[in-house]
Order: C-alpha cells, then sequence, then structure tokens
C-alpha cells in the first residue's frame, strides 16, 4: 500500500511538472481539465468529486488558488503526494522565472516579449472557460446547480463583489437543498 | 520592458527571511485570490513599488508559465535579496496555505458522513464553476475586434474541453501558430 502510493506520487508529480511550464496566462486554472483527465479519467486515482472537493476548497482557502493540487495529491497519495504535487507545480516555473531574470535583458527583446503576449491572451481565454466548462459539467448534475452557476457568472459579469461572497451564498444555497 | 523589471529596487531592501514573513502575510490574507491584497501590501502600503512598475511587474508575470502570483513572488523575492530572496518569497507564498489546504481536506473527509457539510461543497461547486466561466467572458470583450483571436480562443476551448484532447499537445500546436499568424499579419500590413 505505501508503496503503491509513492508511486502514484512520482507519477503524478512527473506529470504536473511537466505541465506546470505550460501554464500560460495566468497559472494553473487553466490546467485543471488537463489534471481531471489525468487523475479521474485516466488513473482513477480520485473520483471526479473528490477533485471537485479540492479544487472547490482551494478556491474558498486563503493562497494562491492553484494549490488545489496540493489536495489532489493528498487525495492520491497521502502527504508525500500532497508535497511532491505542490512541488511539481511551484517550483519548474519559480526556476524558470529565476533564469529569465538572471538572462541579459537584451536576450528577451521587448517586441518577441509582446509578440508571445498577443498569442498567449487568446489561447489562455479559450482555455479557461474549457476549465469552467468541465468544472460545471463535473458539478452540475440538477437544473438548481447549472442555475446557482449560470447567476454566478451574471453577477460576476455586472456587479463588483467579492467572490467570496458568491462561494458563501453558494454554500448557503447547497445546504437549503437546492442544488 | 525587462529592463524596468531587473533594474534597482526603488525602496527598502528585505532580506530572505523579511521576504517569507511578507508573503506568508499576504498569501494568508488573500481569501479567493492574492493579487488584490499583493497591490495593497506591496504598492498602497509597504510603496515597495509605483501603481506603473506593480503593473509591468505583473505583465512580466503573466507572461512566464506558472502561476502569476508566484511568479511575481520570484521576483519581487530576487530584485530585493537575489536567488535566496526569490525563493524565500515563493516558500513564503505556498508553504503556509499548503497546511492550510491539507488540514481543510482532511477536515472534508471527516464530515463525508455529515450531509449539510456535503451540500454545502455542492453549492460552492457549482459557483466556483461560474466565477471561472466568467472570467474569459470578461476578457472576450478585448478579443473581440479581432476575429482570428476569437477563432484561436474557439479551438482551445473545443480541443480541451469538448474534445478533451491533452492540453500539452493543444498548446503546442496552436500557440507557434498563432504567433507565426500574428507575425504575418503584422509583414502583410508593412
Amino acid at each position: 500500500m505505501e508503496n503503491a502510493d509513492d508511486n502514484v506520487a512520482w507519477v503524478l508529480g512527473g506529470h504536473l511538472a511537466a505541465l506546470s511550464v505550460m501554464a500560460f496566462g495566468g497559472g494553473a486554472i487553466i490546467l485543471a481539465p488537463d489534471i481531471q483527465r489525468f487523475v479521474v479519467d485516466v488513473n482513477h486515482w480520485l473520483s471526479n468529486e473528490a477533485f471537485l472537493a479540492a479544487y472547490t476548497i482551494a478556491q474558498a482557502a486563503p493562497g494562491p488558488n492553484m494549490l488545489f493540487v496540493t489536495l489532489v495529491g493528498w487525495y492520491a497519495a497521502g502527504l508525500l503526494g500532497a508535497v511532491t504535487a505542490t512541488a511539481a507545480i511551484v517550483v519548474p516555473p519559480a526556476i524558470l522565472t529565476l533564469a529569465v531574470l538572471r538572462a541579459s535583458p537584451a536576450r528577451v527583446s521587448p517586441t518577441r516579449g509582446s509578440m508571445i503576449k498577443a498569442a498567449v491572451l487568446p489561447l489562455s481565454v479559450g482555455l479557461m472557460l474549457a476549465t469552467g466548462y468541465s468544472l460545471a459539467r463535473a458539478a452540475d448534475h440538477s437544473w438548481g446547480s447549472a442555475a446557482l452557476t449560470a447567476v454566478t457568472v451574471g453577477v460576476f459579469l455586472y456587479r463588483k463583489l467579492n467572490p467570496l461572497w458568491l462561494i458563501a451564498a453558494g454554500a448557503v444555497a447547497g445546504m437549503l437543498g437546492w442544488v | 520592458m525587462s529592463e524596468d523589471v531587473v533594474a534597482a529596487v526603488t525602496g527598502e531592501r528585505l532580506g530572505p527571511l523579511q521576504l517569507f514573513l511578507l508573503f506568508t502575510q499576504l498569501s494568508l490574507m488573500g481569501f479567493g485570490g492574492v493579487l488584490p491584497m499583493a497591490y495593497r501590501f506591496l504598492v498602497e502600503r509597504r510603496k515597495m513599488f509605483t501603481i506603473r512598475e506593480f503593473g509591468d511587474l505583473l505583465g512580466f508575470a503573466q507572461l512566464l508559465p506558472g502561476a502569476t502570483i508566484c511568479n511575481l513572488s520570484v521576483i519581487v523575492g530576487y530584485r530585493n535579496a537575489g536567488f535566496a530572496g526569490g525563493a524565500a518569497a515563493v516558500a513564503g507564498m505556498v508553504g503556509a496555505p499548503m497546511v492550510i489546504v491539507i488540514m481543510l481536506g482532511i477536515a472534508y473527509q471527516r464530515s463525508q458522513e455529515l450531509v449539510l457539510v456535503h451540500q454545502a461543497l455542492a453549492g460552492m461547486s457549482s459557483v466556483a464553476a461560474g466565477l471561472i466561466i466568467a472570467i474569459p467572458l470578461k476578457l472576450i470583450g478585448e478579443l473581440r475586434k479581432n476575429w482570428i483571436d476569437l477563432l484561436f480562443a474557439g479551438l482551445a476551448f473545443i480541443a480541451v474541453g469538448l474534445l478533451r484532447l491533452p492540453l500539452l499537445l493543444v498548446l503546442v500546436t496552436l500557440l507557434p501558430l498563432l504567433i507565426l499568424v500574428h507575425a504575418r499579419i503584422v509583414n502583410g500590413k508593412r
């Protein structure tokens, strides 16, 4: 059992490390569908429900939202899984950032930088939408829950409101049995 | 841009330990997103950066892969105390929240028989999904003038969201292609 868990931790860590340097345009949120595919659909380390719980808990907790991978690691392979998963998602981009800072500024020309930026934005918009869609498909099993997602989109688009209030409202709606 | 980013720090210089503590504090106060808190602390309270400088740092952090807030931590840390500073800042950003997230995860596992906890989390999950859908919908306004960008956004969504293709494959295909198309357009206009 211990060994099987350890093995899962390393395989998960390797996958996340490779993904981490692909998280262009804002972070690990765009990685969520791929991580879901890998840990739920392909390897069956987590149930869909546990994945969603990990994601939601990390959103509600203080700190970077991408720490949902910590919980994915925890549910998949215990403490080693949690530590490996977190390190895998944090360390490679951090090293890359340091390397770029260290490189002579001339090598990162502003024009090349802005060209990449211009191409990253449309893709990250599409990928974030894919994340939202995957999460909604996993979370919404009833008209009530689908409506809750739709209302959230509307409120967030047209009102300036701290997202925490919306999440709190979701918790209340859930406890009242509306979803 | 990079010239500004690596330039000397304007205000006080912090050591690795101070950076670790500062970013731990930031991360723990950042419920539902740390970036607004980072702005409040680094610009408004500590006055380590001007708004303009912060914007430049943020743009640089977003350009690099990885969580923007972690990249920002590395950059600010590096500017203050070199490699050790960068490492200390990012460690502060993820260390304490990681412990909290695990404790919440355990609490959730333990309370799974409690129907109420279960229902609350289901409601929160539906809201979380809505929040993520809303962000790109806000950004789509920026792309509206350019149908090629819209097309590529659509392709990325279909490939990953509907077809569930591996992200790596999709990015390796679409990103160079879009850069190429953009370059063509710029050249064509000349």
